[in-house]
């Protein structure tokens, strides 16, 4: 049904690419080098990528460390819906990804990992739910893209590509893992305002 | 409050849809990680007050309900029947209703009476959940039970289960009945004439007479509590007698021709309706039913508690729409296989 859905979009016309397959690889080394000076190393070094996008990037991250430094780095994913501080308005949203921590976090340093940044909310969750889990040294903000539009005081420490964003646009990461290709697109979907 | 997808009120397993039903086992998965966290806590019903009304004893099901509640960081406030009103004479609608006055948002209720919880939904706001009616239906301990056997077998639909025992004042029989049917298990009945309601294959589950026949033919036996409370005189001759004959023994699951699962719903009558060594067994899943019982609940209470449907709606057209392949979560979910 995925494949039906990506075929569907890729026919749309009012797609822009940002980043093709050779560029988003691009980012992500260059982000996995960003990773390893941000954190003197892979001593402390927790990955944990956010549902479901972000989970992916990680892991790509991740096995990009090991290969530069010959190192295996603890990854994990984080599913923040149960955090979420809009339960009533959405209503559920059933089906909860996986939440899956590799270690005690106390004394890392945890590298938060997602696809897009935008009004912030989503990394918010992420610190709270975190702070369930242990104590980290430290905890930085990675991301692929940077769409801007923070509703809350959270800034990323790793950013792949920041995107302006006009109103009625929206940006949309695809995984080969979870869609059958790499891309980073700006899709304009029409009517909305909202900046 | 309505939640969009279970409606204001969990009542029974007959009158969800199998897809429902799915829906609601595939939301207890992520939640049983929650009670493996070192903080054992999330704060998805923060702020939400729930009562839990319990007119009738019980151990595990009230306990389960509130870790469940708890650990969804809700405030609770247990009820009981005796120590409140209820014994100066109030009426349950009244309780309820006063219950209300002072701003609840869910109610939990056990109750003797078949039907009370949804008379209780029926009369009020809150969101109803029925915790076991008389002998009408037992809808967590259903769903619990479906999530033990598809966690167990890896699926339900094909799967011979049938229920042993006390059928005849078995809530928990009913719930089980209706939840496996919808999932397209095979079901079957075995106790004393006594004790298995007549007609009950117009349901369509078949009937064994003999606990022998039921051993040969199941894939999981799910052993009912002789419900000794409930009964007047003349059920069964002796509780000896009916061990004898309908006992889950050792000796007889020996003759199996495929190992059975073995489930109870609790509080057992070790040497009546089941062999404490089959019990603690090794294909005993009694304990694991219980571990999911929490994760279960939390399920439940997080689907009928999120959202309004209207400000649902109401934030999608505020906001730009979703990437429609992280929401496909409907048609996913739905059309997911067991």
């Amino acid at each position: 049904m995925l494949r039906a859905l990506a075929s569907k979009l890729e026919m749309s016309p009012d797609r822009t690419t940002i980043l093709d397959a050779r560029a988003l690889s691009r980012a992500l080394q260059r982000m996995a080098v960003e990773v390893l000076e941000l954190a003197h190393g892979t001593d402390d070094l927790v990955l944990i990528g956010i549902q479901r996008r972000g989970v992916e990037l990680a892991e790509r991250i991740a096995k990009l460390i090991e290969k530069e430094e010959g190192v295996v780095v603890p990854r994990g994913a984080l599913d923040i819906t149960l955090y979420r501080d809009d339960l009533e308005t959405i209503g559920p949203k059933p089906v909860i990804g996986e939440t899956r921590i590799p270690a005690d976090l106390t004394g890392k340093h945890v590298v938060i990992v997602d696809d897009v940044l935008y009004t912030g909310r989503t990394v918010r969750a992420a610190l709270d739910e975190l702070a369930d889990f242990g104590r980290p040294k430290r905890i930085s903000l990675c991301v692929l893209v940077d769409r801007g539009g923070r509703e809350l005081p959270i800034q990323p420490d790793i950013v792949g590509t920041p995107v302006k964003v006009n109103g009625g646009e929206r940006v949309d990461v695809l995984v080969e893992e979870i869609d059958g290709r790499d891309e980073v697109e700006l899709v304009n979907t029409g009517g909305g305002i909202r900046q | 409050m309505k939640s969009a997808v279970l409606g204001k009120d969990l009542l029974g397993l007959e009158r969800l849809s199998p897809d429902q039903i799915r829906l609601v086992l595939d939301t207890a998965e992520p939640f049983k990680e929650v009670s493996e966290r070192p903080i054992k806590k999330v704060p998805a019903l923060r702020g939400k007050t729930i009562v839990n009304l319990f007119f009738e004893a019980s151990t595990r099901t009230r306990i389960s309900f509130e870790f469940a509640e708890k650990r969804l960081s809700a405030d609770t406030v247990n009820v009981a029947a005796t120590g409140s009103s209820v014994q100066k004479g109030e009426t349950l609608v009244d309780t309820a209703k006063n219950l209300e006055a002072m701003r609840i948002d869910m109610v939990v209720i056990r109750h003797p009476s078949s039907g009370a919880a949804e008379f209780l939904g029926n009369r009020i706001r809150s969101n109803v959940i029925n915790a076991g009616d008389g002998q009408h239906e037992h809808p967590t301990q259903g769903l619990l039970d479906l999530l033990t056997i598809r966690d167990k077998h890896g699926h339900i639909e094909g799967l011979k289960v049938c229920l042993v025992g006390d059928v005849l004042h078995s809530r928990v029989a009913r719930s089980n009945i209706w939840g496996l049917l919808k999932l397209g298990a095979e079901v079957a009945v075995c106790g004393p004439d006594t004790l298995v309601p007549r007609g009950i294959e117009e349901l369509g589950v078949c009937r064994f007479r003999r606990i022998e026949e039921a051993v040969e033919w199941a894939d999981v036996l799910n052993v009912l509590r002789l419900q000794l409370e409930r009964m007047e005189k003349g059920f069964i001759p002796s509780l000896r007698e009916y061990y004898r004959v309908f006992g889950v023994t050792v000796e007889r699951l020996e003759r199996a021709p495929r190992r059975v699962t073995i489930m109870h719903p609790g509080p057992m009558n070790r040497g009546v309706e089941i062999d404490s060594r089959v019990a603690d067994g090794p294909h005993s899943v009694i304990l694991d039913q219980v571990t999911n019982g929490v994760a279960v609940r939390m399920a439940v209470l997080y689907l009928l508690a999120g959202g309004r449907p209207e400000l649902a709606a109401a934030a999608k057209r505020a906001t730009s729409p979703p990437d429609p392949l992280s929401t496909s979560w409907r048609a996913g979910a739905m059309g997911a296989p067991d």
